[in-house]
């Protein structure tokens, strides 16, 4: 009887829910795994960057009839290469130049949409593109999806010890004969293919909750990347299945009885999850004295790099 | 028609001014989340029935303040970064329960050319003019702690207060310019104009008066363009802004290579910060 309370009728049966729940696997995997080295890198920035821009690859892709992930993918490896390029290390300068750039790209895909709207007359492109269309993905994207964050996972795996190493200390990493612009570069189009995914799931601008959010939560409870790593893929999971779950129950839910937004859910359960991890810190701090202080702090400086 | 263009000079004025001093503190960050968290208060008021103008102010003022005092206590960092996506979030969530949801999503963060409607013109002039008072009165405290924190604090400038106060102009730019250039967009008119207009100018008067010229011409090029092929305006505001930076910092990269000495860009803040325009 409480199951038929929390899963509303047909929840199981219901084939776009099961096709999210498998994309509900991968995507949070990805994002945990590759999000944990840009907390650690403090590339939070960099991340959000890339998945705004993705915006523009959505629309574009969306215009000429492909599956957005791709114009996602493209522009995200696309970007990536570009910023490394560029050298995006001075923050003050690349403040500035990313953000002009990202505002030419945003009006463009303005534009995009635009003649999407009046070309073939649908309206959802936007909310698709930058809200996320976790229930709509249907076709070759969904095995697409779990191929390309099965290989970003590999990646992960493979670029491990290097990554760590840069990114605890660019001259050991050197000295170790580790190529850190090369490692840099890597890992960056990795974000590029991470935002990518996330951004078909929650979309572009709400991508970045993905990327960072469990990361960071599962960075303030261990010190280790590998455990960092599988509890921030464990509460994406979660904070995924939950607002998918929440999503189809709300269906007939006031006001417009047509269904929340999944992607709301699944960020406001990131951010709550963050929290929560927070709290716990600073209680235990506080139980146990300032000398705990040290948990934690190593990874929590400043890693989205804002002012 | 009359009342977008009104709205855009007064906009425009005072993006340009505020922007100035978003370039000079390095406040991208503030820039972008602002009217992002703005678009939840747009979208909560056209659901309730209140003033877009009303429900952008309250949520920019909140964002801005909040972003102020988690920054007080050291957090620049995820929790900011989470509340901005869940305020986006919250935005799409409200606009799901209309039925205008794909338009309303569309013109709130990529702008509409008659975003503000006749009656919030008076509201829109009187933010206007606060703000452009509140950068006059600010003016000598806020160039210093922009400029250079530390003179500033020996100098008795309370910089946490200027901060605040910083913080409070940059939400009153939200919540007048996100009705004409969208939430997503608004920032490129704080960051493209003054950007350009410091690449050109070191004195910070004149680079404020280019500042303000430039964004002017961008907004009205916009209007215009936008009038005559029903693009969307947010598509030429960014464009324009990038092209205005573009031609700023080739300006000023073409100067460098004449004088063939330090860079001009620099300029006189130089020797108490020496950080690079952008």
């Amino acid at each position: 009887m409480l199951g038929s309370i929390v899963f509303e009728a047909g929840f199981f049966q219901n084939h776009a829910v099961r096709t999210a729940l498998i994309i509900g696997v991968i995507v949070p995997l990805v994002s945990g795994c590759v999000g944990t080295f840009t907390v650690i890198r403090g590339q939070a920035f960099a991340g959000e960057a890339l998945s705004d821009m993705g915006t523009l690859g959505g629309a574009g892709a969306d215009l000429v009839g492909v599956s957005p992930l791709w114009g996602f993918v493209g522009v995200g490896v696309v970007v990536a290469g570009t910023m490394e390029l560029f050298g995006v290390q001075r923050r003050r300068g690349r403040d500035v130049a990313t953000g002009i750039v990202l505002g030419a790209m945003l009006g463009l895909s303005a534009l995009f949409l635009y003649f999407d709207t009046t070309h073939s007359s649908t309206t959802g492109a936007t909310i698709t593109i930058l809200f996320g269309s976790l229930f709509q993905v249907s076709g070759v994207t969904v095995p697409a999806l779990v191929i390309l964050g099965l290989i970003g996972l590999l990646v992960v795996g493979f670029l491990y010890r290097p990554l760590l190493l840069t990114s605890l200390s660019s001259d050991l990493a050197t000295a170790r004969g580790v190529r850190v612009r090369s490692i840099g570069l890597a890992f960056l189009m990795l974000m590029g293919v991470s935002v990518s995914l996330s951004s078909v799931a929650v979309g572009t601008i709400l991508g970045t909750a993905l990327l960072i959010g469990p990361a960071a939560t599962a960075l303030k409870l261990t010190r280790r990347p590998w455990s960092a790593m599988l509890t921030a893929g464990g509460i994406g999971i979660a904070a995924t299945w939950l607002g998918i779950l929440l999503s189809y129950d709300s269906f007939y839910w006031p006001p417009a009885k047509k269904g929340w937004p999944v992607s709301f859910f699944v960020v406001t359960l990131i951010f709550l999850f963050y929290l929560a991890a927070d709290l716990s810190t600073w209680l235990r701090a506080r139980r146990v004295g300032s000398e705990a202080r040290g948990t934690g702090a190593r990874w929590d400086r400043d890693p989205v790099g804002a002012r | 028609m009359t009342t977008t263009w009104e709205v855009a000079t007064i906009v425009a004025v005072v993006a340009g001014v505020v922007g100035f001093f978003v370039v000079m503190r390095g406040s991208s960050f503030v820039a972008h989340a602002v009217p992002q968290s703005a678009f939840a208060g747009a979208a909560g008021a056209s659901l309730i029935g209140v003033s877009t103008i009303f429900g952008l102010g309250v949520f920019a003022l909140v964002a801005a303040l909040g972003i102020g005092w988690l920054g007080k206590r050291g957090r620049h960092d995820v929790v900011t970064a989470l509340a901005v996506v869940v305020m986006l979030g919250l935005g799409s969530l409200f606009l799901s329960w209309s039925t205008e949801y794909a338009p309303a999503i569309y013109s709130l963060l990529f702008g509409e050319v008659l975003g503000v409607s006749g009656n919030e013109v008076g509201l829109t002039a009187l933010l206007g003019a606060v703000s452009i008072a509140a950068v006059v009165v600010l003016y000598r405290p806020l160039l210093l702690s922009s400029v250079a924190p530390d003179i500033a604090e020996a100098k008795g400038v309370r910089t946490q207060r200027v901060e605040m106060m910083f913080l409070v102009l940059v939400a009153l730019t939200a919540t007048m310019s996100v009705p004409v250039v969208g939430a997503l967009l608004m920032f490129t008119l704080m960051v493209g104009p003054p950007a350009a207009a410091r690449s050109v100018v070191d004195r910070p008067g004149a680079a404020i008066a280019l500042s303000v010229a430039i964004a002017l011409l961008t907004v009205w090029a916009s209007i215009a363009a936008s009038y005559r092929t029903n693009w969307p305006i947010g598509f030429f505001v960014g464009t324009i802004s990038a092209v205005a930076y573009l031609v700023g910092r080739s300006w000023a990269w073409w100067r460098t290579r004449r004088v063939g000495d330090s860079p001009a860009i620099v300029g006189s803040d130089a020797a108490v910060r020496p950080v690079e325009v952008g």
